[in-house]
């Protein structure tokens, strides 16, 4: 009797809790389902037809996702976004975390002006960021090229065929890595002071605890920065549409399949397919982040 | 770096709508009858203009308030809010987005002639004819008129500005090397050597390898037809026919030996290329005289205008590139009072007359093109020539048989990665016709249209 009041009064209260529970996530959850899930849902049910000029609306079932795999143009764009991530990321979360270990290591003066300083540029709108850098890459009255120019020798076409992606990873790298080391140096601060103590007992030193002693206790930050960097990388968006004005020859409305999905759903009336060629875009990010998940977690446990 | 979520919402906004339109188009089409709708009598009229009434018009003419003070006066119970919806492209997207959802859409709204097939495929624009726009045709330059009329005699808008093509040229760099302002494309070709081997940093002008434009404009003077459509759900595409391949080997011979430049247009480093002298003359349109004084201040004086070299010695023949209209969607719930400005706007003495001497508009009605007060205006910038009289002769050489593809975003999109990439490359332009060719038919196809 007495077992069975409490484990009721236990139940009771359990469900008590679980409904407050759920007081507490609804109102997150309301606007997640009403701006994400149901619209997600939405471009799922429409990338599942096709809307013609002339004809209409018809059922298409899985042809756009049929479409879209021998793509070229989405291959391409895919390939190259992945091509930056290999060239760019690298750089930039080495920067930014040589940046933040600086910083943690108050071997700088003046740190908090340089934290200042490395964080201002993800203060800048991309946007402006990328007009910026236009001008600076300007083939003819930019200042390398009048520099260049000066001095002698043939400006580098920064805004070519063959240099147009490294600009681009600059403009992202310039842009981002103040962000990424401002996660990083917070991740560096919260490491306990008896870890460095152990390591100064242990005589390592300024390198050797940055090495073995740092990096690996903000091993999970680095894990969230990459992650950040497979989705701005395939996201690629902003930055290649503005310079497509500048060199509308190099960088084509599929220069990235973020800009294609843009370029299908606004130029070429084909939002079904767009939707299609978004949630691909989508599984093949879910994809590569899962993969670096992975990675990063067997190498933690092992 | 979040589009894709703020896109997906943008298509949940088109999606819904698209779902409700699917069931108001099943009608089918409507096109092809060739009978306008019973006129609209003229009490009809009369009452429409004297009950309180509030249009919306989008347009991307600067001040344009000026012009609508002038119908408002007019018809006092009328009045119209002009929203500035973006210029060319971006208005044309947030339209099609407002008329997919059913709400939003204006009343009247400015499109370009080339853009007119394009939203009457979608059955948006409202045929004047019923409103007696018919009436207004005596009014305009011929190829104007033809331009904003449809396939069954259909007035899909009013002409508002256009832009026949001329040169113009930087006077002192030709005397400074003696040369002569080219009246044909051969003559054009060889001042474009003698110039760039006598100075490496001028050319003789700059084919902008993004502007589709020009190349419309001047396979329009060249004589070719490169879209046609007999019926609603044809397209006929002939870009990579003699004339065109013409075209691409006379201009890409040019890029190729390096005579020519081909930088984008409208980017500073154009702009600053204009100022500095890199390029000896533009092949332009009607409104690029006043454009150009204003972008390229410091070369006041310098500029004259001609008309575009000729394919054959003796010939006048110009095309177009730009200019708008005025036209009337067709959801509109006054379309009496939305079709009497969009005829007022266009045609009334003083509003046309403010459109030429305050926004600088080429106009394309007759009356303005033979008005000494604008035919006589004697610029500075160009030397005190009369600029306005001669691109008002030049109006009058464009010819009437130029049509446009019911979707002019592909096709213009698909221009810029074949043809344009190509002039930019130095690449096979003629090679990039049939490029261009391929990715429209199969474009068209996609899209249901029969093609041939």
């Amino acid at each position: 009797m007495t077992t069975n009041t409490t484990a009721r009064r236990a139940r009771r209260a359990g469900a008590r809790q679980a409904a407050s529970g759920y007081m507490f996530v609804a109102p997150f959850m309301m606007v997640f389902v009403a701006m994400l899930v149901l619209p997600l849902l939405y471009a799922a049910y429409l990338s599942l037809f096709k809307e013609q000029l002339v004809g209409g609306t018809t059922f298409a079932g899985l042809d756009n996702y049929r479409r879209a795999l021998t793509d070229d143009q989405l291959v391409e764009g895919v390939v190259r976004v992945a091509t930056f991530f290999v060239l760019q990321v690298p750089v930039m979360l080495g920067l930014a975390l040589f940046f933040a270990l600086a910083l943690d290591s108050g071997v700088l003066r003046l740190s908090r002006l340089f934290r200042l300083g490395f964080f201002v540029p993800y203060a800048v709108p991309s946007v402006v960021a990328t007009l910026m850098w236009g001008y600076l890459y300007g083939p003819d009255f930019g200042p390398f090229a009048q520099l260049a120019d000066k001095l002698g020798f043939g400006a580098p076409k920064f805004l070519g065929d063959g240099l147009m992606l490294g600009s681009l990873a600059n403009v992202v790298t310039w842009e981002f890595t103040g962000y990424n080391m401002i996660i990083l140096y917070a991740a560096l601060r919260a490491i306990p002071a008896e870890l460095y103590e152990a390591a100064a007992v242990d005589g390592a030193g300024a390198w050797r605890t940055a090495w073995s002693v740092k990096i690996p206790a903000i091993r999970s930050a680095l894990m969230l920065t990459l992650i950040f960097s497979v989705i701005g990388s395939f996201q690629l968006f902003n930055e290649p549409n503005l310079l497509q004005r500048l060199a509308p020859n190099v960088i084509d409305s599929s220069y990235t399949p973020n800009l294609y999905a843009y370029s299908l759903a606004f130029t070429s009336q084909e939002l079904n397919y767009a939707a299609a060629v978004s949630f691909l875009l989508g599984l093949v990010i879910v994809v590569v982040s899962y993969a670096f998940l992975l990675v990063g977690n067997r190498r933690r446990t092992s | 770096m979040q589009p894709q979520r703020r896109a997906v919402i943008r298509w949940l906004a088109l999606g819904v709508a698209a779902t409700l339109g699917l069931a108001a188009c099943g009608g089918g089409d409507d096109e092809g009858s060739g009978q306008a709708a019973a006129s609209v009598s003229q009490a009809d009229i009369d009452k429409a203009m004297q009950t309180p009434t509030e249009l919306t018009f989008w347009t991307w003419v600067p001040q344009i308030e000026k012009e609508v003070a002038l119908f408002e006066k007019k018809y006092p119970a009328i009045k119209v809010k002009v929203v500035n919806a973006g210029q060319g492209e971006p208005q044309y997207t947030k339209l099609r987005t407002a008329l997919k959802a059913g709400s939003g859409a204006p009343d009247v709204v400015q499109i370009e002639y080339q853009y007119v097939p394009t939203f009457t495929i979608t059955d948006s624009l409202l045929d004047l004819r019923p409103y007696g726009a018919e009436a207004l045709e005596s009014q305009f330059v011929d190829w104007t008129w033809q331009q904003v009329t449809g396939r069954n005699g259909e007035v899909w808008a009013v002409p508002q500005d256009t832009g026949p093509m001329g040169m113009l040229y930087r006077q002192d760099i030709f005397d400074k090397y003696g040369i002569a302002p080219p009246k044909t494309w051969d003559e054009f070709a060889a001042a474009a050597r003698k110039l760039h081997t006598a100075d490496p940093d001028v050319y003789i002008t700059n084919l902008a390898s993004n502007q589709n434009g020009v190349w419309m404009g001047l396979l329009w003077q060249a004589g070719a037809r490169p879209f046609t459509s007999t019926a609603p759900d044809h397209v006929g595409v002939s870009v990579n026919d003699e004339t065109s391949k013409k075209l691409a080997t006379y201009w890409s011979g040019l890029a190729k030996e390096g005579v020519i430049s081909t930088d984008p247009d409208f980017t500073d480093q154009w702009y600053q290329a204009l100022n500095k002298g890199k390029y000896a003359t533009w092949l332009t349109a009607a409104w690029g005289p006043v454009f150009l004084s204003t972008s390229a201040k410091d070369t006041s004086g310098k500029w004259r205008a001609a008309p575009l070299p000729q394919w054959t010695a003796g010939d006048n023949k110009s095309g177009n590139w730009g200019g708008s209209t005025s036209a009337v969607i067709k959801t509109t719930k006054n379309p009496i009072a939305a079709a009497k400005f969009a005829e007022f706007l266009n045609t009334d003495p003083e509003s046309t007359k403010l459109f030429a001497t305050e926004q600088f508009l080429f106009p394309p009605t007759k009356a303005l093109l033979s008005d000494p007060t604008f035919t006589g205006q004697k610029p500075a910038f160009y030397g005190g020539q009369t600029v306005n009289e001669l691109f008002a002769g030049i109006s009058d050489t464009v010819s009437t048989d130029f049509t446009w593809p019911p979707f002019l975003d592909q096709a213009v999109n698909d221009w810029d990665e074949t043809v344009g990439k190509s002039l930019a490359d130095k690449g096979d332009t003629s090679a990039a016709l049939d490029q261009w060719q391929s990715r429209i038919t199969t474009y068209a196809k996609n899209q249901g249209f029969t093609v041939g």
